[in-house]
């Protein structure tokens, strides 16, 4: 979706404010929120694309003007809310009412912890051979779904090579949408700034992204 | 301490009418997910301290020393991360598909993730506000000198800079140059002089004998 979370190549958000011995967490809440959101997600309420579409498709208002943990907190509420999990008179009261729903792989439990501390593979079996190969010349195709995507809108259009072949892997695309993890080949592509930004770019900069092969076409 | 960290601590102490509406929301929220016996508080709590005193850029500060010592193990890192950092037992397990890329004389490489906060876990910790944050995520693709200088850094006209957008599962760790006058350092003495920073690539690795 072209949402503000697509935030590559916008201007006007001001120098950037990095923090001198910031700590983990600023507040104890941030802690919690993250660790619920790990613990469901692993206890199979929603994939990690579900959850960055939830993050995504809060309103641009909220999202710009949202922590970001707040974000997370709301993005995990409404994800929740919405399959099922939880619902609003719960979290208007604060208190479980409804019976429970089954998990996919279950409670998160303290014997589960060690399970997420490694990250999962997303690598799958490709389904076929590769179209691409390294020094092939593509184009980021012009897409604008109004679901999950993971090309950026600053590259839409815009001639690349490929420099990198990472494998096959689970396609984002469906797999927020709950439609399925359709493997795809992944392809780290490179673009001149010029390519991106013009004449006036900064002639010294190259910017990759890495890219399914669906959102790309041989030039 | 500084007054952040006084902050924190003094928050903790606030009764229970003082919570703002936010972290009510939170723990409403914990109750009900507790309550439903979704999520045992016991497991949220260990998974907040694996973050707050086992997993950080310390992890990573072993991989890139490691690395600057041990050409085998720089040829294997830069061929495939996940595997090589997988044959360090002490800095413990890590996932797939971890990318290292390597800072030289003629190339700088910076990671940003435009679309979210995608980071190495693993190696770095949990990423700071600044790479979640607009200003970050919205320059570093378009003028990523721009974003060095408010580091305060400033690189030769004519260095490349390769800017790396972390779009999908793959995870990047810069692997920054050794600095000089490290000759015949072990990879403990050179670890601590590797920066969370440097391994993003909006920083540099200490300077020996700089002051810390």
């Amino acid at each position: 979706m072209n949402g503000v979370h697509d935030m590559g190549g916008m201007d006007g958000f001001g120098k950037v404010e990095p923090e001198p011995n910031e700590p983990v967490f600023h507040e104890t809440w941030e802690g919690r929120v993250m660790a619920m959101t790990r613990a469901m997600g692993a206890a199979g309420a929603f994939n990690i694309d579900v959850s960055r579409f939830y993050r995504e498709s809060l309103k641009p208002t909220v999202y710009m003007t949202s922590s970001y943990y707040q974000k997370w907190f709301l993005a995990l509420q409404d994800s929740l809310v919405a399959r099922g999990y939880i619902n609003d008179a719960e979290v208007k009261q604060g208190h479980a009412a409804a019976p429970a729903k089954d998990l996919k792989r279950g409670p998160f439990k303290l014997d589960d912890v060690q399970r997420v501390m490694t990250r999962g593979s997303f690598a799958r079996t490709a389904q076929g051979p590769a179209k691409f190969k390294p020094g092939d010349r593509v184009r980021a195709k012009n897409i604008n779904p109004v679901t999950h995507t993971r090309l950026p809108r600053y590259v839409r259009g815009h001639v690349g090579v490929i420099e990198r072949l990472h494998g096959t892997h689970v396609f984002p695309d469906t797999a927020a949408n709950d439609a399925g993890e359709h493997p795809q080949w992944l392809y780290t592509v490179v673009f001149d700034g010029a390519e991106l930004w013009g004449a006036d770019g900064d002639p010294t900069v190259k910017v990759s992204i890495d890219a399914f092969e669906p959102y790309l076409e041989l030039v | 301490m500084t007054d952040h960290d006084h902050d924190h601590s003094h928050d903790r102490h606030h009764d229970h009418s003082e919570l703002s509406e936010l972290e009510l929301r939170v723990r409403a929220l914990e109750t009900i997910l507790t309550e439903k016996g979704y999520v045992e508080p016991a497991a949220l709590d260990a998974i907040i301290q694996a973050y707050e005193t086992k997993i950080g850029p310390h992890n990573g500060a072993q991989v890139v020393a490691k690395a600057w010592t041990d050409p085998a193990f720089k040829k294997a890192l830069l061929a495939d991360a996940s595997e090589a950092v997988g044959t360090l037992g002490h800095v413990g397990r890590t996932g797939d598909h971890l990318v290292a890329v390597e800072n030289t004389p003629q190339r700088h490489n910076m990671v940003v993730c435009t679309l979210c906060s995608c980071y190495p876990w693993e190696m770095l910790g949990l990423p700071p506000v600044w790479y979640k944050a607009a200003p970050y995520r919205s320059r570093a693709v378009k003028d990523p000198r721009g974003v060095l200088a408010d580091f305060g850094i400033t690189l030769p006209e004519d260095m490349e800079i390769r800017v790396w957008d972390s779009t999908a599962e793959t995870r990047f760790l810069v692997l920054p140059v050794r600095p000089a006058g490290t000759e015949g350092w072990s990879e403990q003495q050179l670890a601590a002089l590797v920066t969370r920073d440097s391994m993003i690539g909006t920083g540099f690795p200490k300077t020996p004998g700089a002051p810390s």
